[in-house]
């Protein structure tokens, strides 16, 4: 285990160092994208239409923030991370085709975003889930907003942020995807507890 | 009247997502004192400066201002019982710009988002009628992280009692890391479905944390659950440790002979809640 910091655009032979347990702070540019922006973002891919934020390089955080809009410029009070599990579902082919380096969620992610990690050079970490007063501390400014038309949570919020973090890597480059291991080691003790349970 | 509900509701919705009840806190803290393991501490030590932060600067502490959920009890001779409704609409959408909440009600056909947390069904209100002049309401702001891994088992009758714990067990390793553990599970045994999901719900949400169930077996039950589950190993936020659950709620209704519904509903950690009581008068206070 140890501790880095980051600054976007990330190199793929920097994330491709990074090791399960690892901590990360990040700085630069991260931009929120739920499921209806990573539908979209899929959708944008296949057809060749440019995407609204360049993403080589860069850093995807599933999150859907409470913010406030003041003037022109919009503040987010709240930013923790959603459920990345839900997203399984396209991140795979978003790291293949957008050079994207680092996501950042809650709750981990499948065997195909781990192959795709590994294979194109990306990394997954996760954020305490709920501290999302604490995570908005790490947002400078919000740089611009894409994708209104799907909603607050759901829309592209690109986001400058400093030192955003600690962020656990859990899925690395070398294959391993430590939230996984901790269920599969859960689902070994259940398999002891049961016949314990059956007994009684 | 109305004005002193949509008041009163919209203090308390403000008041739950930025306000972790006590029982919940203290239920945190000792997790954090009692936990070992180095990532799992660092994690418990985020909430805690996460809840800390949220109070000190009155902002929601999680983004997930949830599904506003209402359980009403409306007294007998309740003079503004006719206002209720609106209000508590109201106050939803009130609150999305004055809080702010997270504009979280969808149209599950057309995929577009209100914008001000009202809709078909949206707020939910959930309605008793009990003795006395005052309206009581508790509102809770349920994530849907915490919703997402919602199990609901028809298991066979015979086998009902035997199986629950296994049922349950294998309930929280699917939710895995997904309802942002620790977590409150709440189990609803019997009933109808609905009535199962909707007890397991109000187990897991209402009910302070540190509360014995007041089945003394059914307590013992809830202990062992508790035990077992943090034996799992799954951890705050998955990343491993003995902190998987900060309890097990139970609660029960009969069921037809041939039935047997468990309901297994997650709290996340953020178990926010705030209960508004107004009296005859229009006079209100909240409490946690």
């Amino acid at each position: 285990m140890a501790a880095y910091n980051f600054r976007t655009p990330l190199r793929e032979e920097d994330v491709r160092t990074l090791r399960v347990g690892d901590i990360i702070y990040l700085s630069g540019i991260i931009v929120t994208a739920r499921d209806a922006a990573h539908r979209r973002i899929v959708e944008y891919l296949r057809a060749g239409k440019p995407l609204p934020v360049d993403l080589k390089g860069g850093a995807i955080y599933h999150c859907g923030p409470v913010v406030v809009r003041r003037g022109d410029a919009w503040k987010v009070l709240s930013a923790g991370p959603t459920t990345s599990t839900r997203l399984e579902l396209y991140e795979p082919e978003v790291i293949e085709k957008t050079g994207l380096r680092l996501i950042v969620g809650k709750g981990g992610m499948g065997p195909k975003t781990a192959e795709a990690c590994s294979k194109y050079g990306a990394i997954y970490a996760v954020y305490t889930g709920g501290a999302a007063v604490l995570a908005a501390q790490a947002v400078r400014e919000v740089v611009g907003v894409e994708w209104l038309d799907l909603g607050i949570p759901e829309a592209l919020w690109i986001l400058e942020v400093e030192n955003f973090g600690p962020l656990v890597v859990t899925i690395d480059t070398a294959g391993r995807n430590y939230i996984e291991e901790v269920v599969k080691k859960a689902e070994e003790k259940l398999k002891s507890l049961k016949a314990s349970l059956s007994r009684q | 009247m109305a004005d002193a509900i949509e008041r009163a509701a919209v203090e308390a919705i403000r008041r739950a997502v930025i306000y972790l009840p006590p029982d919940v806190k203290m239920a945190l803290i000792k997790a954090y004192e009692r936990e070992e393991n180095d990532v799992a501490r660092a994690q418990l030590k985020s909430i805690l400066d996460n809840i800390e932060l949220a109070e000190k600067m009155a902002r929601p502490m999680c983004q997930d201002t949830g599904m506003i959920t209402f359980y009403v009890d409306v007294g007998y001779d309740f003079p503004g019982a006719r206002y209720v409704r609106d209000s508590l609409v109201n106050s939803a959408r009130v609150a999305t710009q004055s809080v702010p909440l997270r504009p979280n009600s969808v149209h599950p056909f057309k995929n577009v988002n209100t914008g001000d947390n009202t809709g078909r069904y949206s707020p939910q209100i959930h309605w008793e009628l009990v003795p006395g002049d005052s309206l009581k309401f508790t509102v809770v702001p349920r994530g849907g992280g915490s919703e997402y891994p919602t199990a609901l088992h028809m298991v066979p009758p015979g086998r009902g009692l035997d199986v629950l714990r296994e049922v349950v067990l294998e309930s929280v390793l699917r939710a895995g890391a997904m309802p942002c553990p620790p977590t409150i599970v709440g189990v609803g045994v019997g009933g109808s479905v609905e009535t199962a999901v909707f007890i397991a719900k109000k187990a897991a949400a209402l009910r302070k944390v540190g509360t014995l169930n007041e089945d003394p077996e059914l307590a013992v039950l809830e202990r062992e659950l508790t035990e077992a589950i943090n034996e799992l190993g799954i951890g705050v936020m998955g990343l491993g440790g003995k902190t998987t659950v900060l309890a097990v709620h139970i609660d029960y209704a009969h069921r037809h002979p041939a039935t047997y519904p468990v309901a297994v509903v997650f709290q996340c950690w953020a178990a926010r809640r705030a209960t508004a009581i107004v009296e005859p008068g229009g006079d209100f206070q909240i409490l946690q």
